[in-house]
């Protein structure tokens, strides 16, 4: 077994846990970054188009290209890293000792370190997850795994497809698919609005006189072997089908996009608390989890709309690791909780001391104009002209509003 | 007479919806653009539209047997399954690096790689992964 030891161990080399390994180098703490593919990279390295790095790099870079930057900064400084490594088991043996195992290609890695930055990234709702029923064939896959099947490998996943889901991963593998002159037959949403942006509609599916089944769900998936057919069906109010309304697609593959869930195997077993809400830990304003030390940031932290945020998240978790790893003092502040209210589907950090300013991320249940964001505690408000799930609210409230609270609490809603 | 088409801005996530007003071939008046680049985008949708093309082509020897790619700038969106039929038939030898150029004239822009792929160690087949750390 190889033994070492170091100040911080991050757990993941996607975006988020890249920049917080560059950053915890940067500020001088000796790091270690493991990761479980093959190569450091993550999801962009799968992302043939565009969106990434805006806020970080003020430039609008495909997925490898914004990728490719931070990997090569990694090599630069001299990132110590291992992949193909894969975390089994975290144990807290004080505030400031973790000892995470880990199986390696050299055998068995049993490292020590003070602090751990935990990216692992997000997993997709598959599905089961779904309420799919019918067979079980081949050609059932998620946007993520029909993603890497063609622009990683070049295999195409099929030729007449039906897409699951109107998220913007959903839609933009419905391009894909169709440039490489799949036949996509239907993108179906259960929810009466499309998922994604509506810039991706427009680009992705009218562009390929691609149709847009919204309030509709996918009942069945009928084959034997391969796909041959799924079973669609309108949906009413309550998100129930609505009976004789089915029809059939006949289709070889359907590709499953309905969202993602934070990653939180590992913490879970740690012992750490958990968010109903984002699926994800819940932490403070340091990032860190209900844990001393122990800190996660990036989609396994709350699924974030830009890969910016979680490169946003990985270096600020770094910088607090190396001030906390100085001076330990968080359990002596006195945290307010962050509650939901009308219209908040999540609010992260969830707990707050007033000693600095923070910046949260939120997200909306429904669609809303002419809204305001408010703290009802203190009263702080700010005014939206458009509100809507597929994207998050990023605001920085400073600590002077968040002290203005009597109480442990800070309600965040969104009203009229 | 003056025509009338509506189209929802793709420059940036905010989507716009763009109210353009045509005499014959001449763009008159756009409304509801949020910036100028709305305004333009808007003008050249009416008279040429253009999108940019993302793919990947296959690469012999390589870690990874694809590399990503992109257009320099947009292509004229009728010339975009001509120019994916192009990509098809494109096969590089590994390595690969970022903004090499794959093909040199495709509509006006050239296609330039957007991730970089080492040479696959010899002896070794399927897709093979790269080194097991930065560290060497």
């Amino acid at each position: 077994m190889i033994e070492q030891k170091y100040d911080v161990i991050v757990v993941g080399g996607g975006p988020a846990g890249l920049s917080a390994a560059i950053r915890a180098v940067e500020t001088g703490l000796k790091t270690l970054l493991l990761e479980n593919r093959e190569m450091l990279g993550g999801i962009p390295l799968q992302c043939v188009h565009t969106g990434f790095g805006i806020h970080c790099f003020k430039e609008d870079l495909t997925g490898g290209e914004f990728i490719t930057r931070l990997i090569d900064r990694a090599a630069e400084i001299g990132l110590e890293n291992m992949v193909k490594t894969h975390v089994l088991r975290v144990q807290v043996d004080s505030a400031s000792e973790k000892t995470v195992y880990a199986a390696s290609p050299r055998g068995l890695l049993k490292t020590k370190a003070k602090a751990m930055i935990y990216a692992v990234g997000a997993r997709e709702r598959h599905q089961y997850e779904v309420g799919l029923t019918g067979d079980r064939p081949d050609g059932v896959y998620t946007a993520g795994e029909a993603q890497a099947l063609m622009d990683i490998y070049g295999v195409l996943p099929g030729r007449r497809i039906v897409i699951l889901g109107s998220g913007d991963v959903g839609l933009i593998m419905a391009r894909r698919l169709a440039l490489e002159k799949a036949e996509v037959k239907a993108v179906v949403e259960v929810l009466p609005y499309p998922g994604g942006l509506t810039r991706n509609i427009v680009q992705c599916l009218n562009d390929f006189n691609i149709p847009l089944y919204l309030g509709h769900m996918v009942r069945e998936v009928r084959g034997s072997g391969r796909v041959e057919k799924v079973i669609v069906a309108r949906v009413d109010g309550d998100m129930k089908p609505v009976e004789g309304s089915e029809f059939e697609l006949e289709c070889d593959t359907l590709i499953v996009s309905a969202g993602l869930k934070p990653d939180v195997d590992i913490l879970e077993k740690m012992g750490v608390e958990i968010d109903p809400a984002t699926r994800g830990p819940v932490v403070n304003e340091f990032y860190e989890t209900s844990l001393p030390l122990v800190f996660a940031v990036g989609n396994a932290l709350v699924v974030n709309d830009l890969v910016d945020y979680g490169v946003e998240q990985g270096e600020a978790a770094a910088n607090y690791a190396s001030k906390l790893l100085e001076y330990y003092a968080t359990q002596r502040l006195k945290w307010r909780r962050v509650d939901r209210g009308r219209n908040v589907r999540f609010m992260v950090p969830q707990l707050v001391s007033g000693a600095m300013d923070v910046l949260f991320y939120g997200r909306v249940q429904h669609p809303e104009d002419n809204v305001r964001l408010l703290i009802r505690e203190t009263g702080f408000e700010k005014r939206f002209s458009k509100v809507k799930p597929a994207e998050m609210i990023r605001i920085r409230i400073p600590a002077e509003e968040l002290v203005k609270a009597k109480g442990e609490r800070l309600t965040f809603e969104v009203v009229g | 007479m003056n025509r009338n088409v509506e189209y929802t801005c793709i420059v940036c996530p905010a989507g716009c919806l763009l109210k353009v007003e045509a005499e014959g071939n001449r763009v008159v008046k756009v409304d509801g653009a949020g910036c100028p680049k709305g305004v333009e985008y808007a003008k050249q949708e009416f008279s040429d539209p253009r999108r940019m093309v993302f793919t990947v082509v296959r690469v012999r020897n390589g870690e990874l047997p694809t590399v990503s790619v992109k257009t320099s700038k947009p292509v004229p969106k009728s010339k975009v399954f001509n120019l994916m039929r192009m990509l098809a038939s494109i096969e590089l030898e590994a390595p690969v690096e970022i903004g090499q150029v794959v093909l040199s004239d495709a509509y006006g822009a050239e296609v330039v790689a957007t991730r970089r792929v080492g040479r696959r160690e010899a002896g070794k087949h399927g897709c093979k992964p790269v080194s097991n750390s930065l560290k060497h």
